[in-house]
């Protein structure tokens, strides 16, 4: 199974931050927004864009895919690499449609909640590099289609909180050490105060599975793109000091109770024989926290986040080739884990 | 599971946690048919994970805009908007209201005067400074070009440089034969 070039575990910052992200919001020119469509004009619409997409010059690489002629393992796995939200995945799938290069770094995704989102996600703490990137591609994409925009709304958007630059900038930020310390929720706060928004590892309504948090940026009017993006790259590092910082705490103030866990969760994943994913996602957090601070040696059959992916149910299903029931796939996820990460001790 | 502050507090109970605080969220579970009450102050309450159910997914930005929707506009203006339809997608302020989104970009301009607070709200601001179009914002850039030309024309005839004034003029009919023709064109498409 392929992984994302996002998980290569590269990038600034990326022993903490998984990865980034930056999505545009288009709508094309008098036409309504997809939940108001009917069956002709959602039709006209997707070959429109379809249309464009084949346009675009070869460098970009992309495929297109109408999410109705993909199986529901492949739409969750789509889910679970971050390339479609859950929103476009989710029955009934008509006309919706998505774009994905050959990296999986860029994905357009075709009648979600707007017409367009462009979605741009790298390794580590290089949000400006996404920026680049979209907006290279959606001055590539306007040359074939009218965008609604207006000098003094900017991009108009089916829901008023998006309009503006119509840009969502986020990034996946590992802080099990600010977890840890009770240090999180006040961090959390803080970011409210600041127009920001902090989410799960799966967006919105999800919960902060593993300790792996979504920042990005609540409001997209009234500062330009590149201001958005500096401002959330500031605070990300401000964050990722202070998780070092608090990382260092521990390692001070509480070293054996932390090897302890570490060790713990260590045992667990290359031992046990029956694993829930929320389970993998808990143990793997403190394993990986280990290895960034020295405590075991880092995986390295793996990165972190590749396996994360690699345990969540469609992925496994993909491995095993067939639809499995939630037992066959505990484990198989803990199968998959003591093969991983066990096979380095017998080196 | 409940969530009853009043009901935990009106009994003066002390949390069944720490014992030292009053409990002020009464959490009941019910699993198998089984109920279980527990009564326990806000911060342990915060450490139990009570509050967890409370940042389900049905608490939405749809949800909260729907809120703040609602309370726009003020007083007497309200009937009238609530009836209002736009002419393009027949969309109506009440399902905007209802569902958080717009039917299409012309909604914008039908409930203009009802979404600029609503956005100041959302964003603090009602301007955009950031990305134009290449291609859609090209018409938009002449006409902020021909206004600025049109200002340092105006300022360049206070001053009396008339030379200065008169190539301004120039450029300023350059500019507007360009965007004439380029009208043109956008109806053949």
């Amino acid at each position: 199974m392929k992984y994302s070039q996002w998980m290569d575990g590269t990038g600034p910052d990326a022993d903490i931050v998984l990865s980034c992200r930056v999505r545009l919001a288009r709508n094309l020119l008098a036409t309504p927004f997809p939940h108001r469509m009917d069956d002709g004009q959602a039709q006209t619409m997707l070959a429109r864009v379809e249309e464009a997409v084949h346009h675009l010059e070869t460098g970009w690489h992309l495929t297109f895919s109408r999410l109705s002629n993909l199986t529901p393992i492949t739409r969750q796995v789509l889910v679970e690499k971050h390339l479609v939200s859950p929103l476009l995945a989710q029955d009934p799938i008509r006309y919706e449609a998505v774009a994905i290069d050959d990296r999986e770094s860029i994905s357009i995704m075709i009648n979600e909640e707007d017409h367009l989102r462009i979605q741009v996600v790298l390794p580590g703490l290089q949000l400006n590099e996404c920026w680049k990137v979209a907006n290279q591609l959606d001055d590539a994409m306007e040359q074939y289609l009218d965008f609604a925009f207006d000098p003094k709304s900017g991009y108009i958007t089916a829901c008023p909180t998006n309009i503006g630059t119509a840009m969502r900038a986020s990034v996946m930020i590992h802080l099990p050490a600010l977890v840890l310390t009770h240090q999180a929720s006040q961090v959390f706060t803080t970011l409210a105060q600041l127009g920001m928004v902090v989410r799960g590892l799966y967006g919105e309504g999800s919960e902060a599975l593993g300790n792996i948090f979504q920042i990005s940026n609540q409001v997209s009017l009234g500062l330009s793109e590149e201001e958005f993006i500096h401002n959330l790259t500031v605070v990300t590092q401000q964050i990722v000091g202070r998780e070092r910082h608090a990382r260092q705490h521990l390692l001070q103030n509480a070293g054996t109770a932390l090897a302890d866990r570490v060790g713990r969760a260590w045992g667990l994943l290359t031992h046990a024989r029956i694993m829930s994913s929320e389970e993998a996602l808990r143990l793997l957090s403190e394993v990986k926290l280990g290895a960034d601070l020295g405590l075991i040696e880092a995986p390295n059959a793996a990165t972190y986040a590749q396996l994360i992916v690699a345990t969540r149910p469609g992925f496994l299903q993909v491995e095993a080739g067939r639809e499995l029931n939630p037992v066959e796939r505990d484990q198989l996820r803990a199968d998959y884990l003591r093969r991983l990460l066990g096979e380095q001790n017998r080196v | 599971m409940s969530h009853d502050g009043d009901e935990a507090q009106s009994k003066n109970l002390l949390c069944q946690r720490c014992n030292q605080k009053p409990a002020l969220v009464h959490f009941s579970k019910v699993v198998n048919g089984e109920k279980t009450d527990r009564y326990l102050c806000e911060d342990c309450a915060k450490e139990e994970g009570a509050y967890h159910f409370m940042l389900g997914p049905q608490f939405t930005v749809q949800h909260v805009l729907g809120g703040l929707i609602g309370q726009e506009p003020l007083g007497s203006q309200r009937s009238e908007t609530s009836t209002k339809r736009c002419p393009h997608c027949g969309y109506t302020y009440q399902r905007f209201a209802e569902s958080g989104r717009l039917g299409c970009d012309y909604c914008y301009q039908t409930f203009a005067p009802e979404l600029e607070p609503l956005v100041r709200r959302l964003h603090g601001s009602v301007d955009h400074h950031g990305k134009v179009p290449v291609r859609g914002g090209r018409q938009w850039i002449q006409q902020q070009n021909l206004a600025n030309l049109r200002m340092q024309m105006k300022k360049a005839v206070e001053r009396e440089a008339f030379e200065e004034a008169a190539k301004l003029r120039d450029e300023i009919r350059q500019l507007e034969a360009g965007m004439e023709s380029d009208r043109g064109n956008d109806h053949e498409i």
